[in-house]
């Protein structure tokens, strides 16, 4: 099993749903967020283009969170999925310093937080991540790549898409439809 | 003047200590002890979640709500079964949370008094409370006539006031919907096809294979449905053409960007409609079959030709013609958008009239991918006395004009309560539910002037927004998630009734609006017309009439019916009555040339801005809700203030960077009291600004919204009303900017 979710830039509005659903699903403290919309602007006027991408953690498969991790806080759970165990975590922040989509945040409550895909509280349970059920736009694909028929194999298959920063080796696993 | 309301700044020091020092038990009461008891009333199921419909805006999306395990809210999403949202809130209605969780809320009743030669409020009962507004409108009923009280209101809670307004013998009940919002395009396909548009549209962008967009910012407005819908559409590869003076998501998602000069639409819209009948794109049968007045319309279009059209629009003749064709191609699945909020220019309904008359040749009214036709659901009324008629109503106060509005303008009102001895009656006494007229209606001058001669101004909302510094009293109503409301019903593609029921008990010693106003109906003598013990009698009630119960909807939420007929669509050939004078879809209107307006649109220019100037316009962002959101913390997060988007090259000729704050002054010479940050961006063009509207909140109590941003409304001094249903043109106002703290040189000289 290896989850992914795929987000197709051509349909996001940038309404950031996303983000205000996995706060009040995950109780993320206002003022932070596990998610977060990016909007690419290039051209000049009037001949322009924008991405929109809701971007989050990549849930690398070559996590330099997990592999700098001293206390084994950072580890990879079902589907490969990157989690933080809080009672391990010491609080170093090498693991916000090493992400190079800096995905994480420092926790008010003293560790680091980040998307979990809703593993524990809705995938497991059959249900789909709080931003993937919400998007009004369902611009979000979420599921097993190892199964050809998960929303997210399928729409890979036959869109174009691509990974941010692949040359950091990350193998991630947040794929955007282009 | 004596006793001029000033505007009182809810303080920190009149509400701050509130939640002690309030005189009220229930205000004594923790809200966690309140929450713990109104659990346990609440069987297994609803300990899960319990259905609502959302507030936040006009949508009214279903959904449930979810508790933590300690029994408070914790989130809100979707009703799978709705046919509005799908089972998918927008982020508002996700956030609705933070409307209920908002420690900025109104607590309890106020009264204005005066204290040391300075106006503050006190708290009072409700009892207390409702005395004073029940005495002060038997006054003026005694003195000047029922009819001198207005209602403005937005949202659910205004049926009850507005049942109780009728019920006293007053029918003027405005919304600011219509005269500020959406009335010219109702007007206008009223006089089309004999039908308005209404809430949510009936446009089927789902199966449309061309969408235009004029001045829509789908994506940015985030009408649940239509943004839901414009998504399958790009699924689907349907074509989408936006025309914007600014770079809107939509454009970003669209085949044709129009950039447009501000205030021409009216000449492309000629100019397309030129070349569907010259081309002869448009769908002939249709035409022939349903329409009247085409071979006037022929005639009116011969020389608006796309070159015509260019001087005006600046939009390349080719580009006019390319996207026709586009639409011709599409026709009958083609959708040119009406909009929402269309109160621009001052004629907005003959523009309306023109998208109206350009979907007519294509054929899409009523057809697949084009126009549905609407599914209603009503219930019964609960059995009331019937209301007095009226002696007179707001329409008096303009003979001869506005005749075509198919509602009370709100505006209309604001004017007829400024004294004129021409009038026989001027408004003497406002409620005022659910809407921050402040930010709402434009010319904040006058709308002050307006207030300042009430005798009575009372303010029923959940937070301290501008209007409420204005009121004698202000009735704190509960949030949605803490109330029953009447049961959703309305249009859509299937008829379906919604339930919202409180997930929460009232926090603080607010009230639902249906209790504040059968509460109010008992001290005016009234309740004869509010004869039912709760609003749970009163629903389940309604709902027996129908073959529900209230049981029922507590459990699903949304019930959905089927359709009397398998209608949805024109069946081909099918002979169609219009509710018009000739029964027909009228191209060329004689209803509007009866009443001295042209029966067929004419593009007229419009002011252009002066030397310096921008013309300022404004728009809606995702996570807010007019002005109404601005404090919502779930939402402030993804929005807090507006920017000020610029053009590049104006920005290096006044030499403004990004992220700079500047004041902005208007034509009138109003500067705006806080800055804006500039957002330098090839998203628009240099002869315009562009702004979110709801921000530069001057309410302190609004502790997270205060001073963040600018407001547009208070620069939108001049007001260009349409003189067929009297909306109120909002973009024609054109600014420029300080780049120095104005009370800092003032300050100076």
């Amino acid at each position: 099993m290896r989850y992914a979710m795929a987000v197709d830039t051509r349909k996001c509005v940038g309404c950031s749903d996303c983000v205000v659903a996995c706060q009040t699903e995950n109780n993320v403290p206002i003022g932070y967020c596990r998610d977060w919309v990016v909007e690419v602007v290039d051209g000049t006027f009037p001949q322009l283009e924008i991405e929109i991408r809701s971007e989050r953690c990549n849930h690398c498969e070559n996590a330099p969170c997990v592999r700098c991790c001293p206390t084994g806080a950072s580890h990879y759970s079902d589907g490969g999925t990157v989690l933080v165990n809080s009672r391990k975590c010491i609080g170093c922040g090498a693991c916000i310093a090493s992400c190079p989509y800096d995905a994480r945040y420092p926790h008010p409550d003293g560790y680091p937080d980040k998307c979990t895909f809703c593993l524990t509280n809705r995938v497991q349970k059959g249900l789909k991540p709080a931003c993937v059920a919400v998007c009004p736009t369902k611009c979000l694909y979420f599921g097993d790549l190892e199964d050809p028929n998960s929303d997210v194999s399928r729409v890979l298959k036959v869109r174009k898409w691509k990974t941010l920063i692949p040359e950091a080796g990350t193998k991630p696993h947040l794929y955007f439809l282009i | 003047m004596a006793n001029r309301r000033e505007f009182i700044r809810i303080s920190s020091l009149g509400l701050g200590g509130m939640a002690l020092a309030g005189g009220s038990l229930s205000l004594v009461k923790g809200s966690e002890v309140i929450e713990s008891l109104f659990q346990s009333q609440l069987s297994d199921r609803q300990r899960q979640r319990v259905p609502t419909y959302c507030e936040i805006c006009f949508w009214k999306c279903a959904g449930w709500v979810y508790f933590n395990e300690d029994g408070k809210i914790k989130k809100i999403e979707g009703n799978d079964n709705d046919l509005n949202c799908n089972g998918r809130l927008c982020p508002r209605g996700t956030g609705g949370v933070g409307m209920y969780y908002d420690p900025d809320r109104l607590k309890t009743p106020l009264i204005r008094t005066e204290e040391r030669g300075r106006q503050t409020f006190r708290e009072a009962s409700w009892d207390e409370a409702l005395s004073y507004i029940a005495e002060k409108m038997q006054k003026i009923a005694r003195e000047h006539g029922p009819e001198c009280v207005a209602l403005f209101t937005h949202g659910s809670g205004g049926k009850y006031f507005g049942d109780l307004l009728k019920a006293t013998g007053s029918t003027n009940i405005a919304a600011p919907s219509f005269a500020q919002c959406r009335g010219p395009r109702e007007v206008a396909f009223i006089y089309t096809f004999g039908e308005s548009i209404d809430s949510p549209e009936n446009t089927d962008i789902r199966d449309t294979r061309c969408l235009v967009l004029i001045g829509s910012h789908i994506g940015e407005n985030m009408h649940n449905g239509q943004v839901q819908e414009m998504s399958d559409a790009i699924d689907r590869g349907a074509t989408i053409i936006t025309v914007d003076p600014r770079y809107s998501t939509a454009a970003s998602k669209s085949k044709y960007w129009l950039p447009i000069k501000p205030a021409t639409d009216i000449a492309l819209l000629l100019a397309w409609i030129h070349v569907i009948i010259f081309e002869e794109l448009y769908d002939r049968d249709y035409v022939e079959r349903y329409t009247v007045g085409f071979e006037q319309l022929k005639e009116h279009v011969r020389n608006k030709t796309p070159e015509w059209a260019y001087g005006i629009t600046t939009i390349k003749p080719h580009i006019i013609r390319e996207t026709a064709r586009e639409m011709g191609n599409a026709s009958p699945a083609v959708i040119v958008h009406p909009g929402r909020h269309v109160t621009w220019y001052g004629d907005d309904t003959q523009r309306s009239r023109s998208i109206a008359i350009l979907n007519a040749l294509l054929g899409s009214w009523g057809r697949r991918g084009g126009f549905y036709r609407n599914a209603n659901y009503e219930l019964p009324s609960f059995p009331h006395p019937e209301f007095p008629e009226p002696k007179r109503t707001w329409r008096e106060a303009f003979p001869g004009k506005y005749n075509l509005a198919t509602t009370v303008l709100a505006n209309g009102v604001c004017d007829a309560t400024i004294p004129s001895a021409d009038r026989s009656c001027n408004f003497k006494g406002w409620i005022v539910c659910g809407t921050n007229l402040i930010e709402t209606l434009p010319n904040q001058k006058n709308t002050i002037e307006a207030i300042q001669n009430l005798e009575l101004l009372a303010v029923i909302d959940t937070m301290p927004m501008e209007i409420t510094g204005w009121a004698d009293v202000v009735l704190p109503e509960c949030t949605y998630l803490e109330r029953y409301d009447s049961i959703r019903t309305g249009q859509a593609r299937l008829p379906q009734i919604a339930l919202r029921m409180p997930a929460s008990e009232p926090l603080y010693d607010s009230k639902p609006s249906w209790w504040i106003a059968k509460e109010l109906a008992k001290k005016l003598g009234l309740q004869a017309y509010f004869d039912y013990d709760t609003i749970e009698d009163l629903l389940d009630w309604q709902l027996r009439q129908i073959g529900s119960s209230l049981e029922e909807m507590q459990r699903i939420g949304v019930k959905t019916f089927e359709r009397d007929a398998d209608d949805l669509y024109f069946a081909d050939g099918e002979a169609i009555e219009f509710n018009t004078s000739s029964g027909k879809i009228e191209l060329y209107s004689p209803d509007f040339e009866a009443e001295g307006f042209d029966p067929l649109p004419n593009y007229t220019p419009h002011e252009e801005p002066p030397e310096g100037f921008y013309r300022l316009n404004y728009g809606r962002g995702p996570a807010h809700t007019f002005s109404r959101t601005a404090n919502n913390a779930n939402l402030t997060d993804i929005m807090e203030e507006n920017s000020l988007w610029v053009n590049p090259k104006v920005a290096s000729q006044w030499g403004i960077r990004n992220d700079q704050y500047v004041w902005l002054r208007n034509q009138d010479d109003i500067t705006s009291k806080f800055p804006i940050k500039v957002r330098v961006t090839e998203r628009i063009r240099w002869d315009s600004v562009y702004m979110v509207h709801g921000f530069g909140h001057d309410q302190k109590r609004l502790t997270r919204c205060y001073g963040k941003g600018a407001s547009d409304t208070e620069l939108i001094s001049r007001v260009l009303v349409d003189p067929i249903m009297g909306g109120t043109g909002m973009r024609g106002n054109f600014v420029t900017f300080v780049l120095e703290d104005p009370a800092a040189i003032a300050a100076d000289t």
